[in-house]
């Protein structure tokens, strides 16, 4: 256990090879199953297999060299540049899904509306939000509401965002005990926003007629919600190997950088969340 | 940091000391060395080259004459697609990758990229992705063939996309995590792995436009994946963002698309700025002008990269306020551009000036990419627009900004640097063959195709009209000609690995060198490791005029 003070750099890595040719594999079996090769989900379960593998195997191996004080403060530093960016890029892959919300909504419903569309193609629809188009695609539905479920999630997700915050001053002053309970909060709420996520989708589906299928209104929520709740069962199954490595005694208040790329991560899908509750079914 | 660890994968205390590439060809499939994985985008986006160029080939094969020769239509299609695909995403990106694999590690002071595990990940990301794209090739249906841009409604047809679309899709997918990937490595690594004696505005100009390309990287690839994504949807599970009836906009699409295909495009041409940067300041003799104007223009065009994406759809009927706001703040960009093509003059300006193959080679990219940029001009006019918009003019435009500038840097970065890599000087005379044939087979291809599309030809067609053949049949005997001319580098850069000319480089390989970068202060050939202990001091000539 000697904190190293030169840079590490690892001499040969199997990992991100094995892992590329799980991906590889799974996304191939995707496309073959999309296109009703009978072989598709069978690749799509080995590629995800192999894929799960590498992630266990390759965390396993940087937490083992991150505990022994492997890393110097320079290593800390280009890994938390790494997450943030990452973090940007995931901003950038959320504003897509926002900014179809936004152009639809605010522009091209209104043109399908008014004008030569009006008069030559659609005269009898009437451009308003929420709306299936001028097609009636996918059928009736109703819009869902924001004062429900939506709201109830939006209480789960900023306490967790503090039990996430109280978690990590505990760990800074090293109190073990606060560190686990805080986490372990965390993850329970966030899986309970994941159970009323599902409610909510069953809900849309069995009794309100709303399906991804109606029309734009149908394809931007549950683009938009589905895209976020992915990410929430991401930074769930994240925050629980960082509660397993705290079980375990991982973690010094001084190097903690797993604690800290969870952290972040975890309040980043809490604002894109804030972001969704106000555009999505506030407005 | 003073110095730098090596370390296995497996923690081994017996094997702290440092040693070179593992044995036999896995050393390739698992290292983590930025000379190695550089090595390993360059050849593999040279290979890459020569399959898109053999695409290229056939298009120029079928477009020799009117009439239906040698392919059918729809694999016509398939292979204009594809071309694009390839030559954008297989070639032009990773040789870049390639370069700032090799380079800013050594240009910096850097022992290695800041996450070498990554840094290989991210190279084998980009073969995944390119394999499921090529995989489309043999498919029933065959490859895509709606065009690189993958418009709805079009791509979303059957008999447009057969068996091959959710494949190209998370090619696409593939492509930019590799992407994604690289460019939060290369960051990292100039942010935090620089040699302390290096202040940001002392690095040399490839590293700062490489800096300012990975951001603009992070910030798009996300963008395309997201509209693919949603491509993917409207095919497969019912949604209707691009499908008017159900209150969705094809023009979206295009919209998305194109936000991010314009940084895209300078994702190719910025740090092809930055190699001409290094280049001609060495073989003119004097430091570069105008350093801290350069580093500006960089970002100003990467800023104004993402507020012009409509230019690319003046014809789709944008209300009038949309086609002025994105005429003007297109038109914009030439004040940079313009910045960066006189800075390139003025250093050039009595200058001891030689003309080795990479000067030659940059000397051609600053007169034919300053064309190219003047047709962008032209076209950013939106009235005319009206006229020139998917017709031959487009296809010479962009082909005058990447293949006479991008590839031909590409080539002059190959020539100025394999010496440096291998410890062996290439053939200056088969060099210089290469770059008049070159040159001059490149203008025969591509001057015609401005007539052509100013006459009306139509772009992406297998058969046209008989008054535009003239053209056409000169045209391809210039593809003809440049495509064999590329046979040529490849014996070159083969015949530089092996021992070029038999003649030993010196350490500068080029005149008063060092004084410009730090690599050429190592041995040459490179050692496996460099940098280990990072330099003291850092060359600032080429930063003079900013202190």
């Amino acid at each position: 256990m000697s904190t190293n003070t030169a840079y590490y750099i690892p001499h040969k890595a199997t990992w991100p090879v094995i892992g590329t040719a799980g991906l590889m594999i799974m996304l191939a079996g995707f496309a073959n199953y999309l296109n009703g090769s009978s072989i598709g989900s069978t690749m799509m379960l080995i590629g995800l297999i192999i894929f799960i593998v590498m992630l266990v195997g390759w965390f396993t191996l940087q937490a083992k060299e991150s505990e022994s004080g492997m890393y110097n403060h320079g290593v800390g530093i280009s890994y938390r540049m790494g997450m943030m960016w990452f973090i940007f890029s995931e901003i950038a892959f959320f504003g897509v899904f926002f900014g179809t919300l936004w152009y639809t909504r605010n522009l091209s419903v209104p043109w399908l509306g008014s004008g030569a569309t009006k008069e030559i193609l659609y005269s009898a629809y009437q451009s308003t939000w929420p709306t299936n188009g001028p097609g009636n695609v996918g059928g009736h539905f109703e819009p869902m509401g924001a004062w429900g479920l939506p709201f109830v999630n939006t209480l789960l997700l900023l306490s967790s965002g503090v039990t996430c915050t109280w978690a990590h001053h505990g760990l800074l002053a090293n109190h073990r005990e606060q560190l686990i309970k805080g986490l372990a909060a965390t993850v329970f709420l966030g899986l309970l926003f994941v159970g009323f996520q599902a409610m909510e989708y069953h809900e849309a589906y069995t009794e309100m007629g709303l399906t991804l299928g109606s029309g734009i209104y149908g394809s931007t929520f549950f683009m938009l919600t589905g895209f976020h709740g992915f990410h929430v069962c991401v930074g769930a199954i994240i925050l629980s190997v960082v509660l397993f490595r705290s079980a375990k005694g991982h973690f010094k208040p001084e190097n903690h950088f797993a604690f800290e790329a969870a952290a972040w991560y975890w309040h980043f899908v809490d604002v894109v969340w804030l972001g969704l509750f106000i555009f999505v079914y506030l407005m | 940091m003073s110095a730098v660890a090596e370390h296995d994968d497996h923690h081994d205390h017996h094997d702290d000391h440092d040693h070179g590439p593992a044995k036999g060809l896995l050393r390739w499939v698992i290292t983590t060395n930025h000379k190695d994985i550089g090595t390993l985008y360059l050849l593999f986006a040279l290979a890459m080259f020569f399959v898109g160029g053999s695409m290229a080939m056939v298009i120029r094969a079928e477009l020799f004459e009117p009439g239906l020769q040698f392919v059918d239509p729809a694999f016509f299609n398939s292979m204009t697609t594809m071309h694009a695909l390839v030559m954008v995403f297989g070639a032009v990106m990773p040789a870049f990758v390639g370069l700032a694999n090799w380079q800013i590690p050594l240009m910096i002071g850097a022992a290695d990229m800041a996450l070498p595990r990554m840094n290989n990940m991210s190279f084998w990301m980009l073969v995944a992705g390119v394999l499921l794209l090529a995989s489309t090739l043999f498919m029933e249906g065959g490859a895509p063939n709606g065009g690189w841009t993958l418009y709805p409604p079009l791509v979303l047809q059957p008999i447009t996309v057969g068996k091959a679309l959710p494949f190209a899709i998370f090619s696409v997918h593939l492509l930019g995590i590799s992407s994604i990937m690289g460019a939060i490595n290369i960051i990292a690594t100039i942010l935090n792995m620089r040699a302390p004696a290096m202040r940001l505005m002392d690095m040399p100009l490839f590293v700062w436009t490489w800096l300012i390309t990975a951001f603009l990287l992070i910030a798009v690839m996300p963008v395309f994946a997201g509209a693919v994504t949603m491509l993917l949807t409207d095919k497969f599970f019912h949604t209707s963002f691009f499908n008017a009836a159900g209150g969705g906009d094809p023009v979206l699409y295009e919209h998305i698309f194109w936000f991010f295909g314009h940084p895209e495009v300078y994702i190719m041409i910025l740090p092809t700025f930055g190699v001409a940067s290094t280049i001609i300041p060495v073989f003119a003799r004097k430091p570069l002008f105008g350093y801290a104007s350069m580093v500006w223009a960089t970002a100003s065009i990467a800023f104004l990269s993402f507020i012009v994406w409509a230019h690319h759809m003046f014809t789709v009927g944008m209300p009038i306020a949309g086609e002025l706001y994105f005429m003007y703040a297109t038109m914009i960009i030439a004040v940079p551009t313009g910045v960066k093509v006189f800075n390139w003059t003025a250093t050039m300006w009595k200058g001891a000036m030689t003309f080795e193959t990479p000067m030659l080679f940059s000397i051609a990219f600053v007169v034919l990419f300053t064309m190219g940029g003047f047709t962008g001009l032209m076209m950013s006019i939106a009235p005319s627009d009206f006229q020139y918009h998917d017709t031959y003019f487009i296809v010479a435009h962009f082909h005058y900004t990447l293949v006479p500038a991008s590839i031909f840097i590409l080539m002059a970065a190959g020539y100025f640097w394999l010496p440096k890599w291998t410890g062996h000087m290439y053939n200056e005379k088969i060099g210089q063959l290469h770059f008049w044939l070159s040159v001059i087979s490149v203008n025969i291809l591509f001057f015609p195709q401005h007539f052509l599309g100013l006459a009306g030809m139509p772009r992406r067609i297998p058969d046209y009209a008989i008054q535009f053949a003239d053209w056409n049949m000169i045209s391809s005997i210039g593809g003809f000609i440049f495509g064999a001319s590329q046979l040529l580098f490849l014996y070159i850069v083969y015949d530089t690995i092996k021992g070029g000319t038999g003649e030993k480089v010196t350490d500068e390989v080029w005149e008063d060198a060092s004084k410009h970068g730090l690599e050429w202060t190592l041995p040459s050939p490179v050692p496996y490791h460099t940098w280990t202990t990072p330099p003291s001091a850092v060359p600032t000539e080429h930063v003079l005029d900013t202190h």
